[in-house]
């Protein structure tokens, strides 16, 4: 009798989700249709089935949306009490510890994640930024030494798919702590869980027009970004997009955040422990489906340890387990949407054409649904397009180095630079390496680690400013 | 006794801790508004800017990892260099029509402002970093680097106080500097790059450009290699443009307006923390 050793289904139940069938726009307290009366879908990417209807903001809703963050930020907020202020903030991070799971199920469902991340990752994040940032709000002065902490104002936020309740939390609970009122325009593919966020904003009793959440592609973002009575913008996001948002709004008095692409560098030294480094890397690309800006994207291991590195590595590839992101037990989860997945397609094309050796996980793919399957290269170098550019999807580009000063100079030799990981025993090295690397978060000997109090942003094009802990206060200030 | 002519100055340009003329030996013609004295200036170009990026390219790694103690004892040897050359700066801003009275207080202000900063150079790195208390088995914790290269613009309407208010910031956080001076007032400015060069600056850090500001403002905030601009003025249009060029490589554009710079608050350790980044690494607990 052949041996099956493959684990059984054991799928999150969805029975207990209510997901609106239409679901319109949240402004000044109240779910409204949009003046034009559009809706697009949202749909689940692990099965293409349709899940909900979004209603469309257009340039009249953006504008109502933002008439009523100023008539909240000006009546209500920034007058009111720090410490009450503060009260709701932890009033919102309560109400989602209480529907976690269905938070969870939910962002699992929209953005095609393993529960198992959204469920131990996500989630239990999103609560924990609310719950910090809400213990700041009456402690302003202590953290701005001679100077005072005053609100900008009403602040437009714009959020990407790959975290999307967890980006809404990064972005609305400094805001809020701080005396800003908001609106929060989810990404076209993930509005689901931002919509429940509505529902909980509504049930802690929020002052009307304190967080608005409007829906919509591009265009809707735009509007917001371009309206005039916007005094801040927090964006998510790729660089190319970074980049119009500085032009748009430049000559104006306009604040903003940018947190960008990223192509971090996760070095491997021999003396490193091998099997943890291992976990390390593929930790690093392949956590949501590669969909994450500070992924451990370019790999460099040192020459002495490459082989043992890179056949290990295509071992735990190959155990990795890619399928239905409800079930518990796997691994790597949907591609988020069509789009990006022939965004991937086309970088793994073009590394194959520039001479890149590719390896792939031999699993076998589900037929509906976006799915890519673990991947990574070797023989690149550091003028390959697949070393250079953001992917965002599960495809590692491996090099190998000999010196700490070759390796330091091969990490750095990129435009980005928001992130990076660092493996050896050594302290001192870690604390050499990690010194060097021009970017604005460093893990030794672990990857991808996220919390509230830890500040999170990135050097050269990967953005500016900081989301999380004191420093995350900073954009929403002024400082008198 | 037969009356004996005097020794007129040459100005130059100060890049990689050398004086050489413009590379495009042209020249703008400064006149007091008394019309009593000539003096030409170097019209910086693009290509000078270029170097003087270069340079400060290659001197970041050094100057950004010197001790703060070093540095913090150089801004202070900027500022006794200062103190010592007063007579010189005294003409020069009189010359430029500064009363005496304004002139004093001018060179006063200066040389405080640098004493000031470089009092900061070794503290502003406690008052920024932190240790976060994660909720994880990590010592997590963040601290202040320095930005880059960056490109600065000074004040045109002031002359020594206007300088030394942009650039001691910059270099007390370990950045290094190419600064266009002001255009009205450019006599301190080049006299400055000689006291810079007398207190042990490491040659690049700090580079002195003159020239008109409506050539080179787009090269200034354009530069791909550079990462962060400072600019200082309110014409909006400028604004304008220095945001606007700031998008092409997410330059830092940090702006200054209306500032008083002889007012006794026109400092503050939030001026160095404009040209920084803060780093977050985490290192594990236990094995």
């Amino acid at each position: 009798m052949k041996k099956d050793w493959s684990y059984s289904p054991a799928p999150e139940s969805t029975d207990h989700i209510h997901i609106a069938v239409k679901n319109d726009l949240f402004i000044n307290g109240k779910f409204i249709p949009p003046e034009k009366g559009k809706y697009f879908e949202t749909i689940n990417p692990a099965n293409e089935e349709k899940l909900a209807d979004v209603a469309e903001a257009d340039k009249a809703d953006v504008d109502k949306a933002v008439k009523a963050a100023r008539k909240a930020y000006e009546k209500v907020w920034s007058k009111m009490d720090p410490a009450e202020r503060g009260k709701y903030i932890y009033r919102i991070a309560r109400l989602i510890q209480e529907r976690a799971r269905e938070f969870s199920v939910i962002e699992t469902m929209d953005g095609g994640k393993p529960i198992r991340e959204s469920r131990d990752i996500d989630i239990p994040l999103v609560s924990a930024h609310f719950f910090y940032y809400a213990g700041w709000a009456d402690k302003l002065e202590y953290a701005f030494p001679g100077k005072k902490a005053k609100p900008i104002g009403v602040a437009g936020q714009i959020i990407p798919w790959n975290f999307p309740l967890l980006m809404a939390a990064w972005k609305i609970a400094p805001a809020l702590a701080t005396g800003n009122t908001v609106i929060l325009k989810p990404a076209e593919t993930t509005p689901l869980t931002a919509m429940k966020l509505a529902e909980i904003i509504q049930e802690a009793d929020l002052p009307p027009g304190v967080v608005n959440i409007i829906n919509g592609d591009g265009k809707t973002g735009r509007a917001l970004v371009e309206h005039p009575d916007v005094n801040k913008i927090a964006f998510t996001g790729s660089t190319d997009v970074g980049k119009l948002i500085m032009k748009s709004i430049a000559g104006t008095d306009k604040k903003y955040t940018l947190e960008l692409g990223g192509k971090a560098a996760n070095i491997i030294f021999e003396d490193a422990a091998i099997d943890q480094a291992v976990e390390g890397i593929i930790d690093g690309i392949f956590f949501n489906q590669g969909h994450v800006c500070c992924a451990g994207s370019r790999l460099f291991v040192q020459e002495s340890v490459a082989e043992t590195v890179v056949s290990k590595l295509k071992d735990r590839m190959e155990s990795l387990i890619v399928g239905n992101p409800l079930d518990k037990n796997t691994d790597i989860g949907a591609i988020n949407s069509k789009m990006q997945l022939d965004k991937i397609k086309m970088y793994v094309d073009i590394g194959k054409n520039e001479g890149g050796s590719i390896h792939q996980s031999s699993c076998k793919l589900p037929e509906k649904g976006y799915w890519y399957a673990p991947t990574l290269f070797t023989d690149v170098s550091q003028s390959h397009r697949i070393v250079q550019e953001e992917i965002f999807g599960p495809v590692l580009a491996i090099q190998t180095f000999r010196t700490v000063d070759e390796v330091i100079t091969k990490a750095n030799n990129i435009p980005y630079g928001l992130s990076g990981g660092v493996w050896t025993d050594k302290g001192a090295k870690i604390f050499q390496v990690s010194k060097a690397i021009r970017a604005g978060v460093l893990w030794a000997n672990t990857f991808n680690k996220f919390d509230p109090t830890s500040p999170f942003g990135g050097y050269k094009e990967s953005g500016m400013g900081r989301e999380g802990g004191l420093e995350g206060l900073m954009p929403y200030v002024h400082l008198v | 006794m037969p009356k004996r002519e005097d020794i007129k100055k040459t100005y130059k340009l100060y890049i990689g801790g050398k004086f050489p003329r413009t590379e495009s030996g042209r020249y703008i013609k400064w006149t007091n508004t008394k019309n009593t004295s000539t003096v030409n200036i170097c019209r910086g170009s693009r290509k000078d800017f270029r170097n003087s990026v270069v340079a400060a390219r290659s001197a970041f790694s050094g100057w950004s990892s010197s001790t703060a103690y070093n540095r913090s004892q150089i801004l202070y040897r900027i500022g006794e260099m200062l103190e010592g050359r007063r007579s010189q700066f005294m003409d020069e801003l009189v010359l430029q029509s500064s009363t005496k009275k304004t002139a004093e207080k001018e060179i006063n202000q200066s040389i405080d402002r640098l004493i000031y900063y470089a009092g900061w150079a070794d503290k502003y790195q406690q008052i920024f970093s932190r240790v976060n208390p994660v909720a994880l088995p990590y010592f997590n914790f963040s601290y202040p680097e320095p930005t880059g290269v960056v490109s600065a613009v000074a004040p045109n309407g002031s002359s020594l106080i206007g300088l030394v208010s942009i650039v001691a910031p910059i270099i007390a956080g370990g950045n290094t500097v190419v600064v266009l001076v002001s255009e009205e007032k450019p006599l301190c400015s080049i006299t400055f790059a000689e006291v810079l060069h007398t207190s042990d600056v490491p040659g690049g850090v700090v580079n002195i450009l003159t020239g008109h500001r409506s050539e080179l403002l787009e090269h200034f905030s354009s530069h791909m290699d550079v990462n962060a601009i400072v600019y200082c003025g309110s014409e909006p249009e400028e604004i304008k443009l220095v945001q606007e060029n700031a998008a092409l490589n997410v330059k830092r554009p940090i702006v200054y307006s209306d500032e008083d710079w002889l007012d006794k608050n026109a400092q503050d350790p939030y001026r160095i923390l404009n040209t920084l980044e803060t780093k977050t690494t985490w290192y594990p607990v236990g094995v």
